[in-house]
């Protein structure tokens, strides 16, 4: 890595209870309520879920999406480790820190939503293990990735605890952690591209489609950068930072790259495939499309120009964008654009419970709340000169 | 099989007095032959074997004792529809004693069974029907003033073989059951099977009463090998016992698919059900029930075809010790208590607490989003102002200079 200057990440300090906070422990407590309820009485006594929708919000929200937003720690990474951008390392701790809480929980909640959670031990045990299985690749993968994550996350926690001995034996493996780290969300975030053309015929056209891989791996990296700038805008007006504009600046152009990738291969996807004129039948699934094609598209316009990219409002809004967009896509693959038989909804519906929302808004207040208590009491954010 | 007359000399003399003897045509004979066999599950060309045997009349003595019993056993035997069973069993042994049978009486019969036992000495087989009471040094059962423990144990002494017939013999049976009465931990007259009085294994076929055939095929495997057949680890001859009636019951498909009989009468008994929720025991009794058919009387001629729970008869510790209506243990696979439903929900449209909450979130991170993206703006106006001031200042200042 290019030898970079940068102020050693400090905790940020400051009181654990706010309005924020609190608000966030009563979601959570919702969540375990209802997550109580579910285990004891079966996933058919708070969802939605019927045999027509086997997966819902939990696995389509929580993991999918969930796990996308994750990627933010595995883009920059990407970025500062294997193309060698020392400039961003400050960026990295707070990303990876996003990530960490993003993979565990979507790997936790891939537990409430299994029939037979007890069984889930299943998927490493050598004589149960079916090798041509996309679910399979996905289950390891992101279970391998959040152990590699911890041991990536490790030095913050082993430098608060002034085990420094210990960081140091950790660091030297580091770079090899850090390969893996790269490598392994590259092949999970596209295998869940891949179970949609496992899915065939059953995904609406505007979706179906062989590239689903690509289309999810870069979105996935899109999205990342996408987190790092929504992240970013969002700590330092909470904890009244100096927004990290030198840093932001630059990564929404590397950011915009990788969209107009996206974008190109898209579209020219659904133009070859002639799937293009289904997005003009008035539809569900058409409008959901075109949420998802203009939250892709508006970044372009809002942050295309330099002069746009210093505006943190711009970039703010550009990350949401991009991030719904990304989500959106996911949504529209795996629920909206989903059919239990082809042409027809086979007279099964699903649209998620109270309980279930408030299980998902549970899952994402548990990582704000944790993402509060690490930076406050963690070294993740770079040190800031106390000039506030 | 190919053709019987490979097989067989069908001119051989021995064959033409079988025929004069049991009053069976030839074909008839040797169809029966290669049934035993079948049933004995001997390999093919057996049947030749069990043929001859049987022709050759060496007609073993057999010694038959009954002791605490209904002499059910023995009926079933005699009173079996098939007109040449009884003839077959009677013609093929030399029956030298048996207490319902013979014609003689007191001593007289005494007489006959030691004259029996002492000229086939070490040659005859012992047959014991009924169970043996112990209790009170066994006098709840005594012949000619002897009690059966000193019975059986004094014909057992020079048997070539020992067969327990019925489940009474087996292991002490129906008179061995515990009474429910509080401090009871015998039966009344403490009544035992026949290995436990001999202290060694002997051959049983249990059953209230066992299927003739399995006994009938017993003794021809003794007349043709000379050895009794392979048994289990009760007794038991393994081609009659080593299966679970649950196994090729009639009925097992009902079983399989959750289709119970609940109470005698109903719909589900009508219709021919699984009587497993009646109480069963074919789930964990071993015998050849459901394959073959009981008194020559046809299929369906058996407890479980005719529409009762098995009671377990051929099982110590199930029959005559388990409630008859008791559901039994399943040995393999235990059907579930309910069967999940076969109406698949599918689903309802959006409840207004949903559609509510989805809509709370959507629009409180789009507020949330909206807003920040302002404070982020006026924020920004503001540096920009000010750097544009400070640019303005300087370049004051520098034109001042």
């Amino acid at each position: 890595m290019a030898n970079h200057n940068h102020a050693a990440p400090a905790p940020v300090g400051g009181s654990l209870v706010n309005a924020l906070t609190l608000t966030c422990g009563v979601l959570i407590a919702l969540m375990v309520a209802i997550l109580m309820v579910r285990f004891l009485f079966g996933l058919g006594s708070v969802t939605a879920l019927n045999d027509g929708y086997p997966w819902g919000i939990w696995v389509v929200v929580d993991v999918v999406i969930g796990s996308a937003f994750a990627c933010g720690g595995f883009s920059v990474a990407m970025l500062v480790y294997i193309f060698n951008k020392g400039e961003y390392h400050p960026l990295v701790r707070p990303a990876l820190l996003a990530s960490l809480f993003g993979y565990t929980l979507a790997g936790a909640g891939v537990i409430f939503d299994l029939g037979r959670p007890w069984n889930v031990w299943h998927m490493f045990n050598p004589w149960s293990i079916n090798l041509n299985s996309v679910m399979f690749e996905v289950a390891v993968c992101i279970s391998l990735y959040i152990v590699v994550m911890w041991i990536e996350f490790s030095p913050v926690i082993l430098e608060q605890q002034g085990k420094l001995e210990l960081k140091k034996k950790v660091g030297r493996a580091m770079f090899f952690i850090i390969a893996l780290g790269t490598l392994l969300p590259m092949m999970h975030q596209s295998s869940l591209g891949t179970l949609l053309v496992v899915l065939g015929v059953q995904i609406h056209p505007l979706w179906q489609t062989p590239i689903q891989p690509a289309l999810y791996l870069l979105s996935a990296i899109t999205m990342g950068y996408a987190v790092v700038l929504f992240e970013s805008c969002l700590t330092s007006t909470a904890y009244r930072r100096r927004i990290e504009g030198h840093l932001l600046t630059p990564l929404a152009k590397i950011m915009l790259g990788f969209l107009a990738v996206y974008l190109v291969i898209r579209i020219a996807d659904l133009v070859i495939r002639g799937a293009l004129p289904r997005a003009f039948v008035p539809s569900i699934e058409a409008l959901c499309f075109w949420i998802e094609m203009l939250s892709f598209i508006a970044p372009l316009i809002l942050i295309g120009a330099e002069d746009n990219r210093r505006n943190p409002a711009r970039l703010f809004l550009a990350g949401v964008l991009l991030m719904l967009g990304g989500a959106m896509l996911r949504l529209n693959g795996f629920l909206i654009g989903y059919e239990t038989i082809v042409g027809d909804s086979g007279g099964f519906s699903y649209f998620p419970t109270l309980a279930e929302v408030l299980v998902t808004a549970g899952m994402f207040a548990l990582e704000v709340l944790g993402y509060i208590i690490i930076t406050r009491r963690f070294p993740v954010l770079p040190r800031e000169a106390a000039t506030h | 099989m190919g053709n019987m007359n490979d097989i067989f000399d069908t001119s051989r003399k021995t064959l033409q007095d079988v025929e004069k003897r049991l009053e069976m045509p030839r074909r008839e004979f040797l169809q029966f032959c290669a049934t035993l066999a079948a049933t004995m599950g001997l390999p093919a060309g057996a049947e030749a074997a069990v043929a001859k045997a049987v022709e050759a009349a060496k007609r073993p003595s057999v010694i038959w004792l009954h002791f605490q019993e209904c002499t059910g056993c023995s009926e079933s035997l005699l009173r079996a529809e098939h007109p040449t069973l009884e003839k077959l069993i009677l013609d093929v042994i030399s029956l030298d004693y048996h207490e319902t049978l013979m014609a003689a009486a007191g001593h007289q019969a005494e007489a006959a069974r030691k004259a029996a036992m002492k000229a086939n000495k070490g040659k005859y087989v012992l047959v014991v029907e009924g169970a043996i009471p112990t209790k009170a040094n066994g006098i709840y059962c005594k012949i000619g003033g002897q009690t059966a423990i000193d019975m059986v144990k004094e014909c057992a002494a020079d048997a070539a073989a020992v067969i327990a017939i019925g489940s009474c013999a087996s292991w002490g049976g129906m008179p061995s059951t515990i009474p429910s009465i509080s401090g009871a931990d015998s039966s009344p007259t403490g009544s035992a099977g026949v290995a436990e009085i001999l202290g060694k294994p002997v051959m049983t076929i249990p059953g209230c009463p066992p299927n003739p055939y399995n006994f009938l095929a017993a003794v021809v495997h003794f007349l043709t090998f000379g050895k009794l057949p392979e048994l289990d680890k009760l007794g038991r001859p393994k081609f009659a016992y080593s299966r679970l009636i649950h196994e090729n019951c009639e009925r097992r498909a009902h079983f399989d698919a959750g289709r119970f009989a609940m109470e005698f009468g109903d719909s589900g008994h009508r219709q021919g059900y699984c009587l497993y929720k009646l109480g069963c025991k074919g789930p964990e009794t071993y015998a050849n029930c459901s394959t073959l058919g009981f008194g020559d009387a046809g299929e369906n001629n058996w407890p479980v075809g005719c529409g009762h729970p098995c009671i377990g008869c051929t099982e110590k510790g199930v029959g005559f010790t388990k409630p008859i209506h008791q559901v039994a243990k399943m040995l393999n696979v235990a059907p579930p208590l309910q069967y999940p439903r076969i109406v698949e929900e599918q689903g309802k449209a959006a409840s207004f607490a949903s559609a509510a909450a989805v809509a709370a979130v959507a629009g409180a991170a789009a507020g949330a989003a909206v807003m920040l993206t302002r404070n982020l703006g006026l924020s920004h106006a503001a540096e920009e102002a000010e750097r544009a001031k400070a640019a303005g200042k300087s370049a004051d200042d520098k034109a001042g200079a």
